[in-house]
């Protein structure tokens, strides 16, 4: 049997652990454009569609929203995501088309790990983290481990991604995308920007920018160190485009058949400048 | 291991069998190749045009995306199965008293995809539509009459009630 549909996580990962060749196949959303096009020739497949446990949203934990790797964007883009991550409601209706939303998932989001994946600069903005599940072991690692590279992860062959954690702030939180149209885009240049009033500090991460997605600190610490954020006060147009600036200045982008280096870094400049407007007005 | 697979599907509420296939076969070259259903169309194989519209578990999904040997336990159906009726449904209609069909291709997606809508949201806005077949990409109508053949169901459905 070279197709392996698992119904259980402990089926698919027992599966993953013999088959040193196997694939993992969520939504298809990318790996099937990959079979389609002979880039990849699969031997074994493990199915990870049927495996209810992945497809659920538990807020059991007081302060975080945990999101199975498996629920797809057309349930992450309304209630109850939308109320306590709504930038995270937001990217996921960015994504594709209805068509794509219904099949693909944060699971394969981050299993693919391209930084144009639209739901990633939210992650790294909140700080999530990302649960791995291996037949005898699991561990939790921070968004900010586990992306290494373009399309490369920590995640070992024999690990499943199974949760994704979100803390839920008090604050204000919105994405931004660029892309030549609204439906059917791959982003040409996006941002992810946190108001957290409690901590009373902005933090904001760049996708396709960059070979990960890109958390400005820089930027972050001179915005908490130029205003008193605790006063929720508006901001200032010079300031919002000084802002803009310096995450601009911290994105490495690269020219490619969707966009230059030169656009991408304006794109990120006005991003950054509008959402932080808009989380103090 | 064998390299060639032999499963069952759920298409249009029936059990058909696949014999003898590649693991990476996706379900709209096994529904077209293998099942004897062309009414849904290939075109660009990576899920942006909507051609291949199908549903799946009551979702509208592009089955070049879908690996067909996963889909053994969802429902799948078709445009051949939108209806059991030998006459055309509600949507099909407006689209051709419309003139929403020019060269057809299209079309498949689009009524499944415009089915899959009105099941879930019997009166949707002029965005919500919009927004439901934005993943369908036609080339002929420029979609004015596409959108008039969906607000003319819309309409036909209220005026019957």
């Amino acid at each position: 049997m070279s197709v392996i549909v698992a119904k259980e996580l402990t089926t698919a990962l027992t599966a993953l652990r013999e088959h040193g060749d196997a694939r993992l196949i969520q939504g298809g959303t990318d790996l099937m454009v990959e079979i389609n096009f002979n880039h990849v020739k699969p031997t074994t497949m493990i199915s990870l569609r049927d495996i209810k446990s992945l497809r659920m949203i538990r807020t059991d934990t007081p302060g975080i929203m945990s999101i199975g790797s498996g629920v797809p964007y057309s349930v992450i883009e309304g209630e109850p995501v939308l109320t306590a991550i709504p930038a995270l409601a937001q990217a996921a209706r960015t994504v594709g088309s209805p068509q794509i939303r219904a099949a693909g998932s944060l699971g394969g989001n981050l299993g693919t790990c391209s930084p144009a994946g639209d739901t990633l600069p939210v992650m790294f903005a909140l700080d999530a983290s990302i649960h791995l599940s291996a037949i005898d072991s699991s561990r939790v690692v921070s968004i900010h481990d586990f992306m290494t590279g373009v399309k490369r992860s920590v995640r070992q062959h024999d690990e499943i991604i199974t949760a994704i954690d979100f803390p839920i702030i008090n604050g204000w939180q919105g994405y931004s995308k660029v892309g030549v149209r609204n439906a059917m885009v791959i982003s040409v240049a996006s941002a992810c920007l946190v108001a957290d009033h409690e901590n009373a500090d902005v933090r904001i991460a760049l996708g396709s920018v960059g070979p990960t997605i890109i958390r400005c600190r820089a930027a972050e610490s001179w915005l908490k160190t130029t205003l008193d954020l605790s006063t929720r006060s508006t901001i200032s147009l010079d300031v919002a485009n000084e802002f803009g600036r310096r995450a601009a200045e911290e994105s490495s982008p690269i020219d490619d058949h969707r966009s230059t280096a030169q656009y991408r870094r304006h794109a990120i400049s006005v991003l950054a400048s509008r959402l932080l407007r808009k989380a103090y007005q | 291991m064998s390299a060639n697979e032999f499963y069952s599907l759920n298409v249009n509420g029936e059990t058909m069998s696949v014999q003898d296939s590649w693991v990476g076969e996706s379900l709209l070259y096994v529904l077209r190749e293998r099942l004897g259903l062309p009414g849904t169309k290939g075109a660009c194989e990576q899920g942006e045009c909507g051609s291949c519209t199908v549903l799946m578990d009551g979702e509208a999904v592009c089955a070049c995306l879908v690996m067909a040997a996963t889909a053994v336990n969802s429902e799948i159906v078709t445009v051949e199965g939108i209806t059991t009726d030998s006459e055309l449904t509600d949507v099909q209609q407006s689209f051709v008293e419309e003139g929403a069909v020019q060269c057809g291709f299209c079309t498949p997606g689009l009524i499944v995809a415009v089915h899959h809508l009105l099941g879930k949201n019997p009166q949707p806005s002029e965005f919500e539509i919009k927004e439901a077949i934005s993943g369908n990409i036609c080339r002929c109508t420029g979609y004015g009459r596409v959108f008039a053949a969906v607000e003319a169901t819309i309409r036909s459905r209220n005026d019957s009630k």
